[in-house]
């Protein structure tokens, strides 16, 4: 930096970074990690949709909504259909675990552990949406306080037959048989991913009003034990 | 004063500047000249002069006596408000703040003896440097037009004059005539803005000429509040406006001001009022003063230094620092930013974190209010977005209303926060 006067200025700046804004991520990093997706999609210019859609302007897009010519599974639409949108958190918890955010995609990605390596890839995807500088409603470039799922919440052991209980209410919509004309089916659910995308309606990120209220509502226990029951449905 | 290693630096420099120019620094204050009397410079300056409670002497240079408000000047077009409200003196900063207003040109920086020259000969010494000109425009940007032809085919993106013209030849347009405007390319000042002028020259000519029709040649798919400004335009100016993006050539465009006709992509239009918004660049005075990186001057984030010297603060629509857009609610909130900074180096005052935010609030038609706005925040690379809002569409007339008048609210603010 600059000389002894500036220099007192960054101490103070530094003993401030905590209330700071941090930059997602490491765009340079993150294009060498967008390899393992690149196989399926494409971003830059002349980005076109490949096996996945062209990632170009993802941040703010509503989700399975880029292409005319691209075809989206069904749980993407229905996603996009219940108001998702690809901001920061939502594109996170996405790479973190497809599954837990939209339910049967056809994207064949087990997710990311690692925070630093979606923060990485997703800085790298943020060049190619809109510059809030030009559209001031466009996407934050900044990270956002970010609340975690703790690990003993998914650790928790459900009691099945208190699950069973609870899911009277579910069963009121989705169907016990299976049948998921015009609302998903939910049996035969793997238990994590279950809890995964309850805590992800209570969070609110996944959409959908009517689940964000009732998942909201659930206490961890109670999410556990639905997914204990669920799993074991047919 | 308590002397503290800091004030010492800060008045070490000032005694070294007084060596090249004793007489200019008989009291032996710190200086600081702001160019620029706009939102970030008059902002700066004021909050200089206020905070550091006259142990800075602070020096505006501004050309113009009465300055006109880029932002609501689009709100005179449409006839809602009248030039003179959005006219401001520097009268108040010169009497209840003591800031030294200079009506002059600055033509001349030199960094090496931290001087800045004026058109009238004067030469001013400083230990800090705020430059805040605004916006230029790229020489050639639209084929066929110059500023030289501003008065053919204005721009009306500095205020005054140039606004009161617009106004004028919209006002003199024949029966059914055309109104085109050029629209910039990014980044450019006021991102809603040219939208927002098209809705008031729609509410204007709705009135005095309602078979008129107006055109936008944009060389942008997108565009700030554009599903809020399409809509309203759907609403209350049906038919009347046309919006030729870059898929139909909207960036493919000339002009010939002497024959009034505007060639989209090959297609001659002849035009009776011809508003074109060329694509911009920083006030030329950061060029002169070699701080730029292509068109803009770049600027660390925290304290709005320029990236090329420490001794010089860059504030609003000249610098590149980012994600904010170029508007006056940035510009006075970055110089607020600066000025602190400032004070910091220059007195030992103490440095909060850099804050930034930004609201711009458009009229689409009577009582027909928008806004977007963002806060944000500024890390090593640049000021970054953290937070942000926008009115959504179908929202119900009584909050649009209130948006309105928030907008009006916050001009009255504004503009004393700026001018005292």
């Amino acid at each position: 930096m600059f000389g002894r006067v500036a220099a007192g200025l960054a101490a103070l700046v530094m003993s401030g970074a905590a209330v700071w804004a941090v930059p997602i991520g490491d765009p340079e990093e993150g294009e060498e990690l967008f390899g393992m997706c690149s196989g399926c999609h494409e971003v830059g210019q002349g980005a076109e949709n490949g096996i996945g859609p062209h990632l170009n302007g993802i941040f703010g897009r509503k989700a399975a909504s880029v292409a005319k010519d691209f075809r989206y599974s069904e749980g993407l639409r229905r996603a996009g259909a219940d108001g998702l949108v690809w901001h920061l958190d939502k594109l996170d918890a996405y790479l973190e675990n497809p599954k837990a955010l939209v339910s049967a995609t056809r994207m064949s990605f087990d997710g990311l552990e690692d925070p630093q390596e979606r923060a990485d890839i997703l800085a790298y995807l943020r060049r190619y949406s809109d510059n809030p500088q030009n559209i001031p409603e466009a996407d934050p470039t900044a990270r956002p306080r970010e609340v975690e799922l703790e690990p003993e919440v998914l650790a928790l052991v459900g009691d099945e037959e208190y699950g069973e209980y609870l899911s009277s209410e579910c069963k009121i919509c989705h169907q016990a048989d299976g049948n998921d004309e015009g609302i998903p089916s939910i049996t035969n659910w793997p238990q994590e991913d279950f809890v995964v995308a309850m805590h992800a309606y209570k969070r609110k990120l996944r959409p959908h009003p009517v689940m964000q209220m009732m998942a909201g509502r659930l206490s961890d226990e109670e999410i556990a034990a639905l997914a204990a029951y669920f799993e074991g449905t047919e | 004063m308590t002397l503290n290693r800091r004030a010492f630096i800060g008045t070490g420099a000032a005694a070294a500047a007084m060596l090249s120019a004793p007489m200019l620094n008989a009291q032996g204050k710190p200086r600081v000249v702001v160019v620029g009397g706009g939102a970030g410079g008059a902002t700066a300056a004021r909050y200089l002069a206020k905070d550091s409670d006259g142990a800075i002497d602070v020096t505006l240079v501004e050309p113009t006596r009465a300055y006109y408000t880029c932002f609501f000047s689009n709100l005179y077009i449409g006839g809602f408000r009248e030039l003179s409200s959005i006219g401001h003196s520097y009268g108040t900063l010169a009497s209840d703040y003591g800031v030294n207003v200079v009506h002059d040109w600055a033509v001349g920086i030199d960094r090496d003896a931290k001087t800045v020259t004026l058109a009238g000969g004067a030469v001013l010494p400083y230990d800090r440097l705020i430059l805040s000109p605004g916006i230029d425009f790229v020489d050639d940007a639209v084929p066929g037009w110059s500023v030289a032809q501003q008065n053919k085919m204005p721009h009306a993106y500095k205020a005054g004059s140039q606004t009161e013209l617009l106004k004028a030849q919209i006002e003199a347009m024949p029966e059914g005539g055309l109104y085109a405007m050029v629209a910039p390319p990014n980044p450019f000042r006021c991102p809603p803005g040219p939208y927002e002028r098209v809705s008031m020259v729609a509410h204007l000519l709705q009135q005095i000429n309602p078979t008129a029709k107006i055109l936008i040649a944009d060389p942008k798919p997108k565009f700030s509040k554009m599903a809020l400004f399409q809509e309203g335009w759907q609403k209350h100016y049906g038919g009347m406006i046309d919006w030729i993006g870059p898929d139909f050539g909207g960036q493919n465009v000339s002009v010939n001001p002497d024959e009034m006709t505007l060639d989209i992509d090959g297609t001659v239009e002849n035009v009776d009022v011809c508003n074109v918004i060329p694509a911009q660049k920083a006030g030329r005075i950061c060029d002169m003063a070699g701080i730029t990186e292509g068109n803009w001057a770049p600027v660390v984030p925290a304290t709005m230094q320029s990236r090329m010297d420490e001794n010089i603060h860059v504030l609003g629509d000249a610098t590149s620092q980012g994600d904010m857009p170029k508007s006056g609610y940035s510009a006075n909130s970055q110089a607020k930013v600066a000025a602190m900074a400032v004070r910091g180096s220059l007195l030992g005052s103490k440095v909060f974190p850099a804050k930034f935010s930004n609201t711009c609030w458009s009229l689409i038609d009577t009582d027909d209010g928008v806004k977007v706005g963002a806060s944000y925040e500024a890390t090593e690379e640049k000021i970054a977005k953290v937070d942000g809002f926008i009115s959504q569409t179908g929202e119900d007339d009584a909050l649009r209303k209130a948006t309105y008048e928030e907008s009006l609210g916050w001009y009255a603010g504004i503009t004393e926060d700026m001018f005292g």
